[in-house]
């Protein structure tokens, strides 16, 4: 299969980016915290193509119909690998009714999960979860009377991540707290496909500000109208400056 | 008088010292960041990816990558810096936070912590609540000292699922306070709320716990 389109990584659109490598029954790292950095045109377009039984490891479930919210309104997924899927009402429905499954990692082992498979480390052995049901049916191992244990690296069929910033050789840059999971996921897809706002030159990236060399990235797309929903809105009033010290 | 939501969050903002590095969990827990003493120096973790976060944005100023864990809109600081989910773990796995606060349901006497699943209801996940408690240096639970119904929460061993066994530095309920000098001593009653007595302490908890309150005013 010719990973990268004939030009070169570069693709039209989301759905052309995804249109021959997705397939029912795939795995798929979803970039993102919350609805922060999620690749929403990547998901909008596995929505489109209609792939099913999908297995999903994100950090979250997104909202009822925004993020992975529109995979689960479509029942297109069958697993989800997340460390918390609270604010979604339609995955506690189906979740309830037996029709999907939900493996819950804590999310700095679902985080170095994903870091251990990106980068060829088989497992490791953490303190976290020991004792709790986390750890039921892992190998643990004690070491200075402290009990770790054995978590194995995380790869997938694809991954879909979202910068700011990228150029055609797939070097990416990150926006603030949008980065998250997004380049830890980059680097464990056996294809990873990566929609920016912001498509630039080779050479406009300053290569010591890269926080995704290309080599992880196989495929990449400009997306456009990014909505960008915020979760939480949150805000202080503003103070009158009409005040004279 | 039991203590209110902003005073537990007061009484915790004196465990903090200058130069702290701190992961605030969501909650009675956040409000902690509105009493940090003037002129110490805190520096706020957000798990998502951040060091150093600035207070909720001016209206109109909200940003969609700007987030803190518990997906409200924040603001920068000229210390901050992002950095990604892996490095963000590493930091708190690594045992380079100094103190993290954390809401519970239960809490044991050797310092179990359940706060992330009720068997038989909707389980929404531990998200970093496991992370912290196995990683950072100090953890304080805020919490409630009896359930809704009146039941305690303080007890010999916890009945819900554990997020992290014999993790827990300090106590604050709404009627004391409880601390232990390390991870495997019990924990020792070291404050009560303006009114309450050991006796009204004792009478709601189950768990055990050694006397040591400094004698009062």
């Amino acid at each position: 299969m010719a990973i990268a389109a004939a030009g070169g990584k570069v693709f039209p659109n989301a759905k052309a980016a995804l249109a021959d490598i997705a397939h029912d029954g795939m795995s798929i790292l979803s970039g993102g915290f919350g609805l922060c950095g999620i690749a929403e045109h990547l998901i909008a377009a596995l929505s489109e193509l209609g792939v099913k039984q999908l297995t999903v490891i994100s950090n979250n479930a997104g909202i009822d119909d925004r993020g992975l919210g529109l995979l689960l309104q479509s029942r297109q997924i069958r697993k989800m690998i997340s460390s918390y899927v609270g604010e979604n009402k339609e995955f506690e429905r189906q979740y309830l009714h037996g029709e999907i499954e939900i493996e819950f990692n804590p999310q700095g082992t679902l985080a170095e999960r994903i870091r251990a498979g990106g980068a060829g480390i088989y497992g490791f052995y953490t303190r976290t979860g020991a004792g709790t049901k986390v750890a039921e049916g892992k190998e643990t191992r004690v070491v200075d009377g402290e009990t770790y244990v054995l978590e194995t690296g995380l790869t997938a069929d694809l991954a879909i991540v979202k910068a700011w910033k990228g150029d055609p050789e797939g070097n990416l840059v990150y926006r603030k707290t949008a980065r998250n999971f997004n380049p830890v996921m980059a680097t464990a897809g056996r294809i990873t496909v990566a929609e920016v706002e912001h498509l630039v030159d080779v050479g406009e990236l300053d290569p010591d500000q890269i926080h995704t060399p290309g080599i992880f990235v196989q495929r990449i797309l400009q997306g456009d109208n990014y909505k960008k929903a915020i979760e939480q809105r949150t805000v202080r009033k503003r103070v009158s400056h009409a005040v004279v010290a | 008088m039991p203590w209110s939501r902003e005073q537990l969050a007061e009484r915790a903002a004196r465990e903090l010292r200058d130069g702290f590095y701190v992961n605030l969990g969501i909650g009675i827990p956040t409000l902690v960041a509105n009493y940090i003493p003037g002129g110490m120096k805190v520096v706020l973790q957000s798990e998502n990816g951040m060091l150093g976060m600035g207070p909720f944005p001016f209206e109109g100023d909200e940003d969609p990558d700007l987030i803190n864990a518990g997906k409200q809109t924040i603001t920068e600081l000229p210390i901050s810096s992002y950095f990604s989910s892996a490095d963000s773990f590493g930091m708190i796995r690594g045992g380079h936070i100094n103190l993290s606060v954390l809401g519970g349901m239960e809490v044991s006497e050797r310092g179990d912590l359940a706060n992330w699943m009720v068997p038989g209801k909707v389980v929404k996940g531990m998200g970093g609540a496991m992370d912290l408690v196995a990683g950072v240096k100090r953890v304080i639970v805020l919490m409630e000292h009896v359930a809704r119904d009146g039941s305690p929460k303080f007890k010999p061993s916890c009945e819900l699922p554990l997020t992290g066994a014999g993790v827990v530095d300090m106590l604050i309920t709404d009627l004391a306070v409880f601390n232990r000098a390390d991870r495997h001593a019990p924990f020792d009653l070291i404050e009560l709320a303006p009114g309450v007595t050991e006796a009204d302490v004792r009478a709601k908890s189950t768990a055990s716990f050694r006397s040591a309150l400094r004698a009062t005013a």
